[in-house]
């Protein structure tokens, strides 16, 4: 079986962002890119069930400017054995992506999809879920462990105060939680492979897909500042303070 | 103008968090419903049908919502979904699950977690891990929106008197089988309702540790127990202690942030908390950059003394 990984580029998760002075952004100039680390975690989900012989091919796919390359590249040197990028300069929102993967889902008759479960720039989590309700497919959301048994799989799922496992039949997607795996770092012979692996770069419009915004960003802010407050001595000066002056103690 | 809010609930009890998102609701305006899907969760519609500013409840109980699986849900809210402008839920773990499904169906955008609402199609949502604050309109005829609880102060529980509305359940679909949940049993409040949580990071140094450390502690303040996202990869702790941007984000009256270094991440999930109080030997620990009151100390000791302290 193939599985589909969909990976996003996205401002490396060390990088404190700033807002641009204007208000219509974040400062995106010179700032490092990488690839999303909870689809990392997808990928390295989907390579390490086709090292257990379960999945015959690993795809990672990208929506996104050219430079979603780079990120396709270090998916293949994780171990995605080819991929596919879907080039686009708009700004692509969760809904159009998802269409997008569906539009590569029919080419590709992938079993499992797996996502990460929210990207670090805009926070959305949605892009899985709505690829799995236009698939019309199972979603296995926030999964902290995947167990593959023919058609089926098992996986567990973070909730609210604990976890829950459901049984799924393929096809279905998976959306990956932070304790899935560990992903490993790509080795410098992987990566030198990975610059020779196959990429495909298609256009949103070979697939017949509306990527039209639905949201548009009136203004973007700093968040309100919280100040420092005060240092205390020591542990009697902190209930002191906790008790007769913030009186929430 | 008509709005839908999915109520959060066990079967037994609506979750407090409703409330949160019914705020929401209001801010936009305009008559609100709730729909309550579930398995003999009557006692839930009632409690729905209750809840001040609600004008109609409608109830969908059947067997095959007893496990809130969002295949399913999906499809009766779509199915239930004419008439309405706008369909919240809460950005809990269920919200989030379901609604992105919702909003595919329906062929629109989802708003992804509100901290604001500016106008009827206008909301502000954090980005960046809360680095930056988006403020957003959305072109489509309905707006799909997950609400951040920590944003609107909840409405009042009692003071409504809805009618309740049984409407018919969708067909089961099928597509997932619940084999097991386990809820982590503990006598502690729920982080996302406690009046004080005590969190603590990798400076706890090992699972051990936290637990022989902080139990004491959040017993003795009857607080909830969080963790950083430090702690949680380093084994500590499960996952669905974690606070923060890919945790939970929580605002309680007190929270106590010990050997936590305050990462960005960490911050985004407990910055609107009344107070906070940090303990760390390291002095230029970014988390006294946001602590009201900030004790650089040894924590091994400092915990402990603490204890004490507080009799």
């Amino acid at each position: 079986m193939k599985i589909l990984v969909p990976v996003k580029r996205v401002v490396d998760y060390n990088v404190k962002v700033r807002v641009k002075a204007d208000g219509t952004g974040v400062d995106l100039a010179n700032v490092k890119m990488s690839m999303n680390p909870f689809d990392e975690i997808a990928i390295e989900e989907a390579v390490r069930l086709r090292e257990a012989g379960i999945a015959k091919e690993v795809i990672a796919v990208s929506c996104g400017v050219a430079a979603c390359q780079e990120t396709l590249r270090t998916a293949m040197a994780i171990g995605a054995d080819r991929s596919i990028l879907v080039e686009s300069d708009v700004d692509l929102q969760p809904l159009a992506v998802a269409k997008l993967i569906k539009a590569v889902a029919a080419k590709e008759q992938p079993q499992i999809v797996i996502f990460g479960k929210q990207a670090i720039d805009d926070d959305a989590n949605q892009t899985g879920q709505m690829f799995a309700a236009l698939m019309g497919w199972p979603q296995a959301t926030f999964a902290s462990k995947v167990v593959v048994s023919g058609d089926t799989a098992s996986v567990t799922r973070e909730i609210d105060g604990g976890a829950e496992t459901l049984e799924f039949k393929l096809p279905m997607v998976i959306t990956t939680d932070l304790r899935l795996n560990e992903p490993r770092y790509a080795t410098l012979p992987n990566i030198m492979k990975a610059k020779k692996k196959q990429l495909d770069v298609l256009k949103p419009a070979d697939l017949g897909v509306d990527v039209t915004p639905r949201l548009t960003t009136l203004k973007v802010s700093e968040p309100p500042k919280r100040g420092a407050g005060i240092k205390v001595a020591d542990v009697k000066d902190l209930v002191a303070k906790l008790k007769n002056e913030a009186k929430v103690i | 103008m008509s709005l839908l809010v999915i109520a959060e609930h066990d079967n037994a009890a609506l979750k407090a968090v409703t409330l949160n998102t019914v705020a929401a609701a209001q801010k936009i305006g305009g008559e609100i419903h709730v729909l309550v899907a579930g398995s003999g969760c009557a006692a839930v519609a009632a409690a729905a049908a209750k809840i001040a500013g609600v004008s109609k409840v409608k109830l969908a109980d059947a067997a095959h919502y007893a496990d809130q699986t969002a295949e399913n849900l999906a499809a009766l809210v779509q199915a239930n979904a004419a008439g309405y402008s706008h369909i919240l839920a809460a950005a809990t773990g269920g919200g989030k699950n379901l609604l992105p499904r919702v909003a595919a169906l329906l062929d629109v955008a989802q708003i992804s977690e509100i901290t604001a609402v500016e106008s009827p199609d206008t909301f502000v949502r954090p980005t960046y891990a809360g680095n930056a604050m988006a403020t957003v309109k959305s072109a489509d005829a309905v707006k799909v929106i997950t609400v951040r609880s920590t944003g609107f102060d909840p409405v009042a529980a009692e003071g409504g008197s809805a009618a309740v509305e049984a409407v018919a359940a969708a067909a089961d679909l099928g597509l997932a089988k619940m084999t097991g949940r386990e809820i982590t049993k503990s006598a502690r409040p729920e982080l996302g309702a406690a009046k004080v949580i005590v969190s603590g990071g990798r400076g706890m140094g090992s699972g051990e540790n936290y637990h022989k450390l902080l139990e004491p502690l959040a017993d003795k303040l009857n607080a909830a127990l969080g963790a950083s996202r430090a702690a949680v990869d380093a084994g500590f702790v499960p996952n669905d202690y974690q606070v923060g941007q890919t945790g939970k984000i929580v605002a309680p009256q007190l929270y106590f942030a010990i050997g936590i270094s305050g990462a960005i991440q960490h911050l985004a999930g407990m910055k609107d908390s009344k107070v906070i109080v940090a303990i760390n030997k390291d002095e230029d620990a970014p988390i006294f950059q946001v602590a009201d009151y900030g004790l650089v100390a040894d924590l091994f000791q400092a915990v402990p003394e603490l204890i004490a302290e507080l009799g």
